[in-house]
């Protein structure tokens, strides 16, 4: 079985966001890129199939330098083999430009099971796992919390609004992995050194045919503008013995910020 | 011409979503969404066309057979497509749920158009949207200009009304076939959770825990309270990843984003990758033995002391006012 990982490098979840002068994107300065805790899922679920299963697993990322980090990554915690994109066309992507350089990536590789994670954090669209499955015409299993994949057939449990529903189809599919998945392991000693020794095949846009059909001017989804939450306004304490505190903030809640 | 908008009715076992009425009543609202109509898609679907008729679509259309009893991706993408070729129109809204996040992006793709998701906000002018959307949970927000011809647009629950039903007020139903299809994937089995009675993303109160409450025994102390207010239970990551709670209550960057009326967040010292996922909520509430827990900064009302002793007063302090009403 040929297994293909899809991973985005995404600002650290601790890291502070701000948005940079021009309004167009966060302010980059002193951000640490880290693969996107979503696909941490997806990566271990690639492993531990292989693990029981044999075939082959590739893990791919879209973007500039900070891909390289967050695939070493990948190949150190046991994945095969590595593809980064790299094109000086593909910045501020939207999701649909992403799956079109994604697909043609996948197409090209022959893939029996596609995962991503559910939402690359900071973007948080969580649109690329369906928009993959349909441009490569594939089914689909989104927000996937158990995979069992067995005799060229899958079989997912996923998480919906208080139920989780078992959705069985045929490979090729692609999944998309939810927190709870299983338990990322972390990379080895060993696995990062052998990481180390293995070459990233880097494509541009040229390589895959793709140059001018992608990028900046044909996306159909683009950023205005980016800005900063609203400040919040300064609180009330709310002092006294613990009876005069819970009738105090029941009063409040009721008469002056009418929630109850 | 592509023109107005059409906003995807979301029910599940016949009941229709409250979100989706929001998103069909915001849609309505809008001056640059144009003539607004809503399409159903279900086993029994024109059923429950009267129900939507009340919030005054101009049209209604429904795709009813057996492939439609569970939500199916693919039947459900070849049904809205065939709604989308009929109606023709320049948006496709619908409610940013579990379903819509399935879905809506699948569709979007198949018209190689802008999707864009979980939209808390539109600042229309000069014949844009201008959908405002929350980006790293709500660190910051991001505007969108849609480029394609048509564009489809998801909308958090919860953040806009319902308004009023128009009892008696009947919109035209048109009924409508898909080509029918094999899927190559099927739901064969739903199993209703446990526990958790009400959505967190659906909920208007919530009632959070973190490291606080000290134990996976404690959560019926925050559970009483939900229920006398009629909320739902969260938690912050910290006390998922300690295995004391299930995931799917997780409010935060790597759990759910939540914009509830009221967050009563109990023994949560307020990590950024908390305050992520609620700092967009309308009234929020800290309880905390520590008074300089960072929650303190984004709380509108703040409550220093111990959270088993102050909770139980609180739950006494909703159910009398509860029956006093």
């Amino acid at each position: 079985m040929k297994i293909a990982v899809c991973v985005k490098a995404v600002p650290d979840t601790e890291a502070n966001i701000k948005v940079a002068g021009d309004q167009s994107n966060i302010d980059l300065n002193g951000i640490k890129f880290v693969t996107s805790p979503f696909d941490e899922f997806a990566i271990e679920e690639a492993i531990a199939l292989k693990e029981k299963q044999g075939g082959e697993t590739t893990v791919i990322s879209l973007g500039g330098a900070e891909c390289t980090d967050v695939l070493r990554d990948s190949l150190a915690r046991g994945i095969d083999t590595a593809i980064h994109v790299n094109d000086p066309d593909l910045v501020n992507l939207d999701p649909l430009t992403a799956a079109k350089v994604l697909a043609k990536v996948i197409k090209e590789g022959g893939f029996d099971l596609v995962l991503c994670g559910q939402q690359g954090v900071g973007g948080d669209n969580s649109q690329l796992p369906s928009i993959l499955a349909e441009l490569l015409d594939m089914p689909q299993a989104t927000l996937v919390v158990k995979l069992e994949i067995a005799d060229g057939k899958f079989k997912a449990e996923r998480e919906i609004e208080g139920a989780h529903e078992i959705v069985e189809g045929s490979l090729p599919v692609v999944i998309s992995a939810q927190k709870g998945l299983n338990e990322p392991r972390y990379p080895s000693i060993k696995g990062v050194m052998a990481a180390r020794k293995k070459t990233i095949d880097v494509k541009n846009l040229d390589a895959l045919g793709l140059k001018g059909s992608v990028g900046q001017d044909t996306r159909r989804a683009v950023i205005k503008k980016m800005m900063m939450p609203p400040e919040r306004a300064q609180g009330k304490m709310i002092e006294g013995d613990a009876d005069t505190q819970a009738k105090t903030l029941i009063s409040l809640l009721k008469t002056e910020a009418r929630v109850l | 011409m592509a023109n107005g908008t059409l906003v995807f009715i979301e029910q599940r076992d016949g009941h229709i979503k409250k979100a989706s009425l929001e998103t069909l009543c915001q849609a309505k609202k809008l001056n640059n969404a144009g003539p607004v109509s809503a399409v159903i898609i279900g086993e029994k679907a024109k059923e429950l066309a009267a129900q939507v008729s009340k919030y005054a679509p101009e049209k209604i259309y429904v795709l009813e057979g057996g492939e439609y009893s569970n939500y199916s991706t693919e039947a459900y993408t070849d049904a809205l497509e065939k709604a989308i070729r009929t109606a023709d129109p320049k948006f496709v809204f619908a409610a940013h749920t579990a379903m819509a996040k399935d879905l809506i992006p699948r569709i979007a793709a198949r018209f190689d158009a802008a999707c864009i998701s979980d939209v808390m906000e539109f600042q229309a002018e000069n014949g844009c949207l201008n959908p405002v959307r929350p980006m790293y949970s709500g660190k910051c927000y991001g505007m969108y200009d849609i480029k394609s011809a048509i564009g489809f647009i998801t909308i958090r629950p919860n953040v806009f009304a319902v308004d009023a039903a128009q009892e008696g007020h009947q919109a035209p139903v048109e009924e409508l076939k898909a080509e029918a299809k094999t899927p190559r994937a099927k739901v064969t089995e739903i199993h209703k959770s446990e526990g958790q009675k009400l959505e967190l993303g659906e909920a208007s109160i919530i009632v959070s825990g973190g490291r606080g409450i000290k134990g996976p025994e404690n959560w019926n102390v925050l559970q009483e309270l939900c229920d006398a207010m009629g909320g739902a239970l969260g938690a912050s990551r910290a006390v998922v990843d300690a295995g004391w709670i299930d995931h799917q209550f997780q409010v935060g960057q790597t759990g759910k984003t939540v914009s509830p009326q009221l967050y009563i967040a109990c023994g949560i010292s307020g990590a950024i990758q908390h305050l992520a996922g609620m700092s967009s909520s309308k009234i929020i509430v800290a309880i905390n033995k520590d008074k300089d827990a960072p929650i303190f900064k984004y709380a509108n009302y703040g409550v220093v002391g111990d959270m088993f002793e102050i909770l139980p007063k609180v739950t006494a302090e909703v159910k009398k006012m509860k029956e006093g009403q």
